[in-house]
C-alpha cells in the first residue's frame, strides 16, 4: 500500500483520527422539535384568540373557571419543574438515587396536576359546558387538553426513563435523554404560564 | 352517487359492502392495479427478493437508499396524480353540448382533489425530500443525517400517508372538497362519509414524516459540515435546502394543528369552523394558508439550488452573486410567511388589509428576478453546455418567468376580484409548479443520476422528453390562462357555452404531449440501466460533468460511508478548488469508520400508523386504539435498544477505496 501523504492531500482530507461525539445533533435536534411544538402551540393560542369570545349564548369564562383551583394546578406543574431541576443536578453530581428519587417527585406532581385538570374538565362537562357547546369551549378544551396530552406523554417518557436509568445506571445516552425530558418537561411550564395567562388570569377580568 | 351508511358495528366500524365502489372505471383500474401489485409480489418471491429489499433497504438507515426510495415513491405517485389529470382533460372536453361527460360529480369532485392532494403531498414533496435526503449530506462532507433511524422513519410515514390516500380508491371514497378541504363543505354535515377522512389521515400520517425529516436535515446541515465549511461556504443547494426545511419545520406543524382542529370537528362535534354554535371557518381558510404559501416555497427553494448548482457547472464558472444568492433565498423564507391572505383577498377583509397583503406578494418578485438575473450573469461569457440539465434549466427561465409575471398580476387585488378561483389561476400556478419544481426536478434527476447510479442517461430520449414536455406544458396550460381571463372557474364538470370546447381541446391534446414526455423519460430510464456499462454511459471518474462541489469528490454511485476521509473546505466550490489545486486523494491510512446500524422499527411503527389511520376512518375504534397502544409500545421498546451503531472495518474501506483507486486508473 503506497501511502504518499502530500501537502495537498493533507490540505484537503482530514487524515488524522477525529472525535465525533456521540449524539452531539441530540439537544439541538430535540430544541428544533420543540419549537415546531410551539408553533402547534400558537396555533391553538390564536385559535383561541379568535374563539375565546364565541360564548354562542352559553357561559362564559367568569362562569366556569375556579382560579383557586387553577392556582393550585398551576403550583403543581411550577413544582414539578423545579423538581426536575434538582433531578438534573443529582445526574450532574453522578448521583444515580438522587436522580430517580427528584424524577418520582416530578412524576408525582405532574400526576396531580393532571388528576386536577381532569377533575377540572370532568366537573364542566358535568355541568353542560364540554368542546361541543361553543367555539369558545372548543377552543378551550383543545388548548388546555393539548397541553395535558403532553403532561401524559411526559409522564410516560419520564416512567419509561426512569427504568432504564434503574437498569443502565446514567451512562451518556441516558443523560441525553434526561437533557432532552427536562428541556420538554420545562417547555411545558412555559406553556401553561401561557395559558394561565390568556386563558384564566385574562378570562376573569 | 355512492350509497353509504355511516351505521356502524364493533368489529368493522362504517366498513360494510357500501365501501366497494360501483363504477366501472374503478372497477377497471382496480383489476389493472391488482393484476399488477400479483406480477410485482409473485416477481418479488420467484426472484427471493424479498429478505434483500428488507435488509438493503427497507431498513436501511443510508441517507442515499432513503433519497432513492423517497424519489421512487414520487414516481410512483406521479403516474397516479397524472392520470387523474388526464381523467379531468378528458371531462371536460366531451362534457359540452349537453353531454355529461363521462364522470358523474361524485368521482370527478374526488378526482380533481385527489390531484391536487397526491401532486403537492406525494409527488412534489417526497421528490424534494428525496432530493435533499441524498444530495446535502454529499454536499457538506458529511457520512450520513444527524438522524438516520428517524429518517427511515420519515420515510415510512410518508409511505403510510400514501398508502391511505390510494386506498380511497378502491375502499369507499376520497374527498370531494378541492385539494384543501375547506369547511363548511369539509365539515360532517356536508361531507359525511369517509372521503375527508382518508383526506385527513392521510395527510396526517405522512406530515409526520415530512416535519421530522425536516428537523433532521436542518440539524444536520447545522452540525454535520465538513471542516472548514462555513455557512457562507455551503454549496448553494445545500443553501435553499437549509431554508426550505427551516419552512418544513416552522410551517408543517400549523397544517398539523388545523387538521387536528378538522378532525375534531368531524370526530368530536366541536365548534371550531362550523356554521354554527361560535365556529368560524374563515379561520380554517388562514390557517391552512399559514401553512400553505410557506408550502409553495419548501417546493421551489431547493430547486432553484438545483438550477444555481447547474447553471454554474455547465457554465464552467462559479456562480455569480453568491452571497446575494443566500441573501435572496432567506428573504423569501421570510416573506412567505407574510402573503397567505393573497389566497383569498376576496375574502373581504377590507382595502388596507388586502393592500398589505398584496405589496407584501409583489416584494417576492424582487428577490426572486435577483435569481434570475444571477443565473443569466452566471452563463454570461461562460463556456456554456447544453447538456440536458442546462437544457431544462434554460425552459424553466423562459417558463417560470411567465409564471412568476401572472403571478404578480394575480397580486393586484382588484384583478384578483376578477381572476380568483379561475382556469387563469389554475394556469399560474401549474406554470410555476410545473415550469419551476417539475422541470428542476427532471433537471435534478439528470444531473445527479450518474452520481447515484454511476451511468449517465441517455441524451436522445431525455430530449425526446424534453421537447414533449416542454411543449406540452405550453400547449395544455396557455389555453387555461385563456379561458381563465374569459370568466371560466376552476373544477367545473360540464359547460353549457360551445365557444369554449376549443381551448378545452386544445388544453387536452398538450395534455397527450405531456404523455409523451412522461413515456419518454420512462424510456430514457430503461434505455441508459440496459446501456449502463457502455463506455459512453459508464461514469468511472465520480465526476462526469466537471462539478464543482463535494458530492463530486467521491466515486459513483458513492460508497456507504460517503467519504473514506472528511473532505476540508477552504472556500466555495470545494470539490473545483481541490481539482485546481491538484489534491490528490489518498489512498492508505484509512481508519474504521463509526456507522449507524439498520434497524426494522420505522417500517413496523409507520405500518402500525398507517392501520391507526384506517381504523380511524371507518371508525373501527378496538383497532385505532390497539394499533396507537402498538405504536407506544413499539415506540418504547426501540428506545431499549441502546446498540445502534457499528464500525465499518479498515478491509472492507481499503477493498472499496482500491477498487475505486483502480477504476480511476482505467478512467485515465
Amino acid at each position: 500500500m503506497s501511502h504518499a501523504t502530500t501537502d495537498t492531500m493533507r490540505q484537503y482530507w482530514e487524515l488524522e483520527p477525529h472525535h465525533h461525539p456521540e449524539g452531539a445533533s441530540t439537544s439541538l435536534g430535540f430544541w428544533v422539535y420543540l419549537m415546531s411544538d410551539c408553533l402547534m402551540f400558537a396555533v391553538l393560542f390564536a385559535v383561541y384568540g379568535v374563539l375565546g369570545t364565541s360564548f354562542a349564548a352559553g357561559p362564559g369564562p367568569k362562569d366556569l373557571f375556579d382560579l383557586e383551583l387553577v392556582a393550585v394546578n398551576t403550583a403543581m406543574l411550577l413544582l414539578s419543574s423545579i423538581t426536575f431541576g434538582f433531578a438534573m443536578l443529582a445526574m450532574g453530581k453522578g448521583d444515580q438515587r438522587g436522580t430517580l428519587r427528584w424524577l418520582a417527585v416530578t412524576l408525582f406532581f405532574g400526576l396531580c396536576f393532571l388528576a386536577i385538570e381532569l377533575y377540572e374538565f370532568h366537573h364542566l362537562i358535568h355541568i353542560g359546558a364540554g368542546p361541543q357547546r361553543s367555539g369558545f369551549l372548543s377552543a378551550f378544551f383543545t388548548l388546555v387538553g393539548t397541553h395535558g396530552l403532553h403532561v401524559t406523554f411526559g409522564s410516560i417518557w419520564l416512567v419509561t426513563l426512569m427504568v432504564q436509568i434503574t437498569r443502565t445506571g446514567l451512562i451518556p445516552a441516558n443523560q441525553r435523554r434526561m437533557v432532552c425530558l427536562s428541556m420538554f418537561w420545562h417547555f411545558l411550564d412555559v406553556i401553561w404560564i401561557g395559558v394561565f395567562t390568556f386563558v384564566y388570569l385574562l378570562g376573569m377580568i | 352517487m355512492a350509497t353509504f351508511s355511516n351505521e356502524t358495528t364493533f368489529l368493522l366500524g362504517r366498513l360494510n359492502w357500501d365501501a366497494i365502489p360501483k363504477e366501472p372505471i374503478v372497477w377497471a383500474t382496480f383489476v389493472v392495479v391488482a393484476l399488477g401489485g400479483i406480477a410485482l409480489l409473485a416477481a418479488l418471491t420467484k426472484y427471493r427478493l424479498w429478505g434483500w429489499l428488507w435488509r438493503e433497504w427497507f431498513t436501511s438507515v443510508d441517507h442515499k437508499k432513503i433519497g432513492i426510495m423517497y424519489i421512487v415513491l414520487a414516481l410512483v405517485m406521479f403516474l397516479r396524480g397524472f392520470a387523474d389529470a388526464v381523467m379531468m382533460r378528458l371531462q371536460q372536453v366531451w362534457a359540452f353540448g349537453g353531454s355529461e361527460g363521462y364522470l358523474n360529480a361524485h368521482h370527478y369532485d374526488q378526482i380533481f382533489t385527489a390531484h391536487g392532494v397526491i401532486m403537492i403531498f406525494f409527488v412534489a414533496m417526497p421528490f424534494i425530500t428525496g432530493l435533499m435526503n441524498y444530495i446535502v449530506p454529499l454536499q457538506i462532507g458529511a457520512r450520513d443525517v444527524s438522524f438516520p433511524f428517524l429518517n427511515n422513519f420519515s420515510f415510512w410515514m410518508t409511505v403510510g400517508g400514501a398508502v391511505i390516500t390510494m386506498a380511497s380508491l378502491f375502499l369507499g371514497e376520497f374527498a370531494q372538497t378541492g385539494w384543501l378541504a375547506f369547511p363548511p363543505l369539509s365539515g360532517i354535515g356536508y361531507s359525511p362519509w369517509v372521503g375527508v377522512d382518508y383526506y385527513i389521515w392521510g395527510l396526517q400520517v405522512a406530515g409526520v414524516g415530512t416535519t421530522l425529516s425536516g428537523i433532521n436535515l436542518l440539524v444536520t446541515i447545522l452540525k454535520m459540515r465538513a471542516p472548514g465549511m462555513t455557512m457562507m461556504r455551503m454549496p448553494v443547494f445545500t443553501w435553499t435546502s437549509f431554508c426550505a426545511n427551516i419552512l418544513i419545520v416552522a410551517s408543517f406543524p400549523v397544517l398539523t394543528m388545523t387538521l387536528i382542529l378538522l378532525t375534531l370537528d368531524r370526530y368530536v362535534g366541536t365548534n371550531f369552523f362550523t356554521n354554527d354554535l361560535g365556529g368560524n371557518p374563515m379561520m380554517y381558510i388562514n390557517l391552512i394558508w399559514i401553512w400553505g404559501h410557506p408550502e409553495v416555497y419548501i417546493l421551489i427553494l431547493p430547486l432553484f439550488g438545483v438550477f444555481s448548482e447547474v447553471t454554474s457547472t455547465f457554465s464552467g464558472k462559479r456562480l455569480f452573486g453568491y452571497s446575494s444568492m443566500v441573501y435572496a433565498t432567506v428573504c423569501i423564507t421570510v416573506l412567505s410567511y407574510l402573503v397567505w391572505l393573497h389566497h383569498f383577498f376576496t375574502m373581504g377583509s377590507g382595502a388596507s388589509v388586502n393592500s398589505f397583503f398584496g405589496i407584501t406578494t409583489m416584494i417576492i418578485s424582487i428577490p426572486t428576478g435577483a435569481k434570475l438575473f444571477n443565473w443569466l450573469f452566471t452563463m454570461y461569457r461562460g463556456r456554456i453546455r447544453y447538456e440536458l440539465p442546462m437544457m431544462w434549466t434554460i425552459a424553466f427561465m423562459l417558463t417560470f418567468v411567465i409564471g412568476g409575471m401572472t403571478g404578480v398580476l394575480l397580486a393586484v387585488p382588484p384583478a384578483d376580484f376578477v381572476l380568483h378561483n379561475s382556469l387563469f389561476l389554475i394556469a399560474h400556478f401549474h406554470n410555476v409548479i410545473i415550469g419551476g419544481v417539475l422541470f428542476g426536478l427532471f433537471a435534478a434527476i439528470n444531473f445527479w443520476w450518474p452520481k447515484t447510479f454511476g451511468f449517465k442517461l441517455d441524451v436522445f430520449w431525455g430530449k425526446v422528453s424534453f421537447w414533449f414536455w416542454v411543449v406540452g406544458f405550453w400547449v395544455a396550460f396557455m389555453p387555461l390562462y385563456i379561458l381563465g381571463l374569459m370568466g371560466v372557474t376552476r373544477r367545473l364538470r360540464v359547460f353549457d357555452d360551445p365557444d369554449l370546447r376549443i381551448w378545452f381541446a386544445i388544453a387536452a391534446f398538450g395534455a397527450v404531449l405531456i404523455a409523451c414526455g412522461i413515456a419518454a423519460m420512462f424510456v430514457q430510464f430503461g434505455v441508459s440501466i440496459l446501456r449502463r456499462n457502455r463506455p459512453d454511459y459508464r461514469d468511472v471518474s465520480g465526476d462526469p460533468w466537471d462539478g464543482r462541489t463535494l458530492e463530486w469528490a467521491t466515486s459513483s454511485p458513492p460508497p456507504a460511508y460517503n467519504f473514506a476521509f472528511s473532505p476540508i473546505s477552504h472556500g466555495l466550490d470545494s470539490w473545483w478548488e481541490m481539482k485546481q489545486q491538484g489534491a490528490v486523494r489518498p489512498t492508505g491510512g484509512y481508519m474504521p469508520i463509526h456507522m449507524p446500524k439498520n434497524t426494522g422499527a420505522g417500517v413496523i411503527l409507520a405500518a402500525l400508523a398507517m392501520v391507526c389511520g384506517m381504523a380511524l376512518v371507518w371508525y373501527v375504534w378496538w383497532l385505532a386504539a390497539l394499533s396507537f397502544l402498538g405504536i407506544i409500545a413499539v415506540s418504547i421498546a426501540h428506545t431499549f435498544n441502546y446498540d445502534r451503531d457499528y464500525y465499518i472495518p479498515v478491509s472492507d474501506i481499503e477493498a472499496t477505496e482500491d477498487a475505486r483507486t483502480r477504476q480511476l486508473a482505467q478512467g485515465v
